[in-house]
């Protein structure tokens, strides 16, 4: 007994610990003041200038956000797409040019942000491509598709081969095969890689940062890190990153509630 | 399935021109200096300039550190966590990755005005404090997938013919954990030595990491010194990932 509380309050210390500064930004985006820590009394007067615009870097932090959205999703759509065509090749290949692929397809996984973002810049400069939406894109498809063609190949390897070989048998075009019964098996491999894909997107700090060139493209990280080496963060930063808090925490409580409830059943 | 093979072909290219050609890129910039002739200044310039090596041992001892307090906090954190007795809610388990979807510097941000409030000044203890907080799940998750799925019955063997907790735990539970513990060690290491701003925001730019320097570089378009400094980020990473590789292979062998 005693073991079981000491483990529940060991799990109870360090959820304190991380959520702390998630917490204090939500607290303090209840108040005026300018910067975190100062509070002024209780206002709502951050969420009115975030939804109307009234602050002073509005279209900055705007376009930034749909920045990020728009990047996460274009880069984790084509990366769900090469990935699930790359798995079904990879999964068809042997020897040694399919332990080359694999080698390379491990690459970006292991290579810190900064070693990506710095060498795909240095390939864009070398290749004088001016840097901007595209390159970015292409630096964040660089970085998702491994983790797609991950999620997709234990798919592969669970299917039955037999099931496939049957549709052609039973007189279906390699098309409709692929649509009807490879797509259907490879669908949770798909989304889960989606899913990873466009976090890690939206995450991203260090790859955005050294492709984005010079054209003034901000997604969110970059716009925080720019503002806060200048000094003061954007006061609204508070109030968006509580309302981007609270939808994970609902989407992701439903999610696991609906699991459970599911396997109780 | 016939020639399905050829349809790895789009991202065997994809892979070459944006994953092969870049590090070979990294590796021809730093051999060269700025009109494109072929020299080893900037590795010399490296291993001459004092400030840029002492940065490069501090970043691997932070790294060390932080990747040391991780596995200390985060293994007894996944060890409750993947115990059925301990922990019945899979829920719990979603709390801590949830803190990942918010912006890391965002809240590296909030965790240092959280220690300026708190009157502790920004130096080396708050950036480590800071790194394992954004670091922890990273650690925690991978060691917690493997005790989940690890057979108890090892254990409960180990019980039966005698040995007590602390016996089980060191000769069955611990290495048949290694491969989890591996993978943390990767996920947790090898970002800490190649932070910046992280680092930035939690010392308030009084202590710069490898990192940091990479970013200046490049940013101040010498490109060949940054190209350099990658490439020696490159071969630590390697060599780390490659006794990793090692200590995980003799590890699994072992316990079989």
């Amino acid at each position: 007994m005693a073991k079981k509380i000491f483990a529940k309050l060991y799990i109870a210390l360090i959820l304190v610990v991380l959520y702390a500064p998630i917490v204090f930004i939500a607290v303090f985006s209840f108040t005026e003041a300018k910067s975190l820590g100062n509070w002024t009394g209780f206002s709502f007067s951050l969420y009115k200038s975030l939804f109307t615009g009234g602050m002073q870097n509005s279209s900055g932090l705007i376009s930034a956000v749909n920045n990020t959205l728009l990047i996460a999703l274009v880069a984790s759509a084509i990366a769900t797409v090469l990935g699930t065509v790359a798995a079904i090749g990879i999964f068809n290949m042997k020897g040694r040019s399919k332990q080359a692929i694999q080698f390379l397809n491990n690459i970006p996984m292991i290579n810190p942000d900064i070693i990506t973002g710095v060498s795909l810049f240095l390939l864009f400069v070398f290749l004088h491509i001016s840097q901007g939406y595209l390159t970015v894109i292409l630096a964040h498809v660089t970085f998702c598709t491994p983790y797609v063609v991950l999620n997709v190949l234990p798919k592969l390897h669970q299917m039955n081969p037999n099931i496939y070989e049957a549709a052609l048998d039973l007189g279906a075009t390699p098309m409709q095969a692929l649509r009807k019964v490879l797509v259907p098996v490879l669908r949770p491999g798909m989304i889960s890689g989606f899913i990873l894909s466009f976090t890690m997107s939206l995450d991203d700090f260090a790859v955005t940062f050294f492709t984005r060139g010079t054209i003034g493209l901000d997604t969110l990280s970059t716009f925080i890190y720019t503002d806060a080496r200048k000094g003061g963060l954007t006061p609204e930063l508070k109030p968006l990153m509580t309302i981007i808090f609270l939808i994970i925490l609902v989407v992701l409580l439903a999610m696991n509630l609906k699991k459970t409830k599911n396997q109780n059943e | 399935m016939g020639k399905r093979s050829s349809w790895a072909l789009p991202y065997a290219i994809f892979l070459i021109l944006f994953v092969a050609v870049p590090l070979l890129l990294v590796v021809l910039y730093s051999f060269q200096d700025a009109s494109g002739r072929f020299t080893f200044a900037n590795i010399t310039k490296f291993f001459t300039d004092k400030d840029a090596l002492s940065t490069f041992a501090l970043s691997i001892e932070v790294a060390i550190e932080n990747t040391a307090l991780c596995i200390l906090i985060g293994y007894p954190a996944a060890y409750i966590l993947a115990d059925k007795q301990l922990n019945r809610s899979a829920v719990t388990v979603v709390l801590f990755i949830l803190p990942m979807w918010v912006n890391a510097l965002m809240r590296t941000l909030a965790t240092a005005e959280l220690f300026t409030m708190a009157g502790i000044q920004l130096g080396k203890g708050t950036l480590l404090f800071g790194m394992c907080y954004d670091y922890l799940p990273f650690m925690i998750y991978p060691i917690y997938n493997t005790l989940a799925k690890m057979d108890r019955s090892y254990a409960e063997a180990a019980a039966d013919l005698g040995a007590g907790p602390f016996t089980v735990f060191r000769k069955v539970t611990l290495p048949l954990s290694m491969p989890g513990i591996a993978s943390g060690v990767l996920m947790v290491f090898m970002p800490t030595v190649s932070t910046f701003a992280i680092s930035e925001f939690l010392t308030n730019n009084k202590i710069k990491l490898f990192g940091t320097i990479i970013q200046e570089n490049i940013n101040n378009s010498m490109w060949n010194y940054g190209a350099a400094l990658s490439l020696i980020m490159l071969i630590i990473i390697g060599l780390t990932s490659f006794l990793g590789k090692k200590d995980e292979a003799g590890v699994q062998g072992g316990a079989v």
